[in-house]
């Protein structure tokens, strides 16, 4: 455990250091988070009974997802790893005497939390400060709160889990880029990343909350911001230890087996 | 001990003719070759000595490397390394090996060299106090000093070598395999770096097999050659033998491109 650990440390101490970047990534955030709020304002003016969730519920969805954007982003890949896979110079990793599945996911929890960690501080200040119902609200009850951290631990998980599984990928195919255009497309849309599930019509809303991309931002933005209810959280976060599980387990079976290819094919 | 006995290993490359014709026929059938990298290759290696592993490019030195620390897995033909089969138990055997290539890198690139060395040190699950007295005593002896404090990208090619060999040496290993350790270095670099692995060898008893085009390497270091050539072994012996071979008072240099030619490899 101690290793990975490590892995973990040593990737959060690198991903700290990257401060322009971060500067960047949150003057956009704030500039599109503003746009949003614009933009669904407009459509809630016009018919507010019409809306599926409340116009503060949705401004506090839509600052949560900018503040930990690169938390849950699947764009946010660890491109060392897709590199080193693509090169093959994975198999050197092999000459460490560590499980490769468990680095990867130690470095990829790392990347996503360091990066998150940059920036989420100034936009969650500043959008809880905006008048309502344009800003940031905390949930009524503290147990909503405590359901949203819980649900924002798996959906790292299930986000990681999720990118293992593309790299793992990786060792079947020439190059990964369409499997990575498809698997962000699908989780811009079915994810809540374009529009909150909410407003998705029926059907579609059903089988995209089924999906894993569903049980990534989808989860925790929609508990704290009370639009899912308290009563039905043991059921979603439920689907998401689902989807950690078998992303999981997939993910390791293709990397082990992938490996011992590449062990055979020749490093 | 190293024991190899009998290894093979052939790749199978993916051919084709150039032109858009052939590109589409290739979607439908897929011509292979068949590329024998190693024949029947045989040896053993006593704990301790230095060895030399010579032979042109393609020859199948780095496939033999390969094998040796498991990335690779032979055809056929039987492999231990102090009792353990490389890639049947690697995770036992890449704990008590240590590796560097001179073209690749293990530090991270943007922390500090002193920041990998201990990253190195939970991964190989070094003790705290073995940690120390290995890494004293590699500072002193490659004279890292205030690289430790520097980020890899930062570090000239000579200094980014010694912290390679050391970041190779931190778990204390008993075989240590050098990939063309001295490639591009400076011929002061190449000094240190040459009197660094007979130190270690001499206080430590470390096994080395160095893998080089570099003869003067070779003259430094070795107490023994082997010359391989089109996946075969073709010489065992020391410097002295393989100048005496190619006759003539040549250094080992000329001696050795003097073989090339004469096995026509």
């Amino acid at each position: 455990m101690r290793q990975y650990w490590s892995f973990f440390k040593m990737r959060l101490m690198a991903g700290l250091q990257y401060r322009s970047a971060a500067l960047a990534g949150m003057s956009t955030q704030f500039v599109w988070g503003g746009m949003e709020i614009l933009l669904y304002r407009a459509f809630w003016l016009e018919h507010p009974e019409r809306f599926p969730m409340g116009m503060e519920a949705l401004s506090s969805y839509i600052w949560l997802q900018q503040a930990f954007l690169t938390l849950f982003a699947l764009w946010n890949w660890e491109h060392d790893i897709l590199e080193s896979v693509k090169t093959g110079a994975v198999s050197y990793e092999l000459l460490r005497p560590t499980d490769i599945y468990s680095m990867w996911m130690a470095r990829s929890v790392a990347n996503r939390l360091a990066r998150a960690a940059l920036r989420m501080v100034p936009v969650l200040v500043v959008s809880s400060l905006l008048p309502s119902p344009w800003g940031l609200r905390l949930p009524a009850s503290p147990a909503a709160f405590g359901v949203f951290l819980l649900s924002a631990v798996l959906m790292v998980l299930v986000v990681c889990a999720y990118s293992l599984l593309v790299y793992a990928l990786t060792f079947y195919l020439t190059d990964p880029n369409g499997l990575m255009v498809l698997s962000v497309a699908c989780a811009d849309l079915l994810g809540g990343a374009i529009v909150p599930l909410p407003f998705l019509p029926d059907g579609l809303r059903q089988f995209a909350q089924l999906t894993p991309f569903g049980s990534m931002q989808n989860v925790p933005l929609r508990l704290f911001t009370e639009d899912i209810p308290l009563s039905q959280a043991p059921a979603v976060m439920g689907l998401q230890v689902f989807w950690i599980v078998t992303l999981i387990t997939a993910g390791y079976l293709l990397t082990q087996k992938g490996l011992r290819r590449a062990v055979i094919l020749g490093g | 001990m190293i024991e190899m006995k009998g290894i093979s290993k052939t790749y199978r490359v993916r051919r084709r003719e150039a032109g858009l014709g052939n590109a589409f026929k290739s979607l439908f059938s897929r011509d292979y070759t068949e590329i024998p990298a190693l024949r029947d290759m045989t040896f053993t290696v006593p704990d301790g000595q230095i060895l030399g592993y010579i032979g042109p490019n393609g020859a199948g030195k780095s496939t033999t490397i390969k094998i040796l620390s498991g990335i690779l897995r032979p055809d056929s033909g039987v492999c231990r390394v102090d009792g353990l089969v490389p890639w049947e138990n690697r995770k036992e055997h890449v704990a008590r090996l240590g590796v560097v290539f001179g073209q690749r890198s293990q530090l991270w690139w943007d922390v500090p060299v002193r920041e990998s060395f201990d990253l190195l040190r939970d991964i190989y699950r070094v003790p705290e106090p073995t940690y120390r007295e290995n890494l004293d005593r590699l500072t002193a002896l490659l004279e890292l000093g205030d690289l430790l404090k520097t980020p890899a990208r930062m570090l000239s090619l000579g200094q980014r070598m010694r912290c390679e060999i050391a970041a190779a040496l931190l778990h204390g290993p008993k075989v240590l395999f050098l990939d063309e350790p001295t490639i591009g270095l400076d011929a002061v670099s190449k000094l240190k770096v040459r009197e660094f692995i007979l130190e270690q060898n001499r206080l430590c008893g470390t096994t080395v097999l160095l893998t080089t085009h570099d003869m003067q390497d070779i003259d430094a270091l070795c107490s023994r050659v082997l010359l391989i050539g089109k996946g075969q072994l073709l010489l065992d012996g020391d410097t002295a033998q393989i100048r005496a071979m190619a006759g003539e008072d040549l250094s080992t240099e000329e001696a050795v491109a003097d073989l090339y030619r004469r096995f026509g490899i």
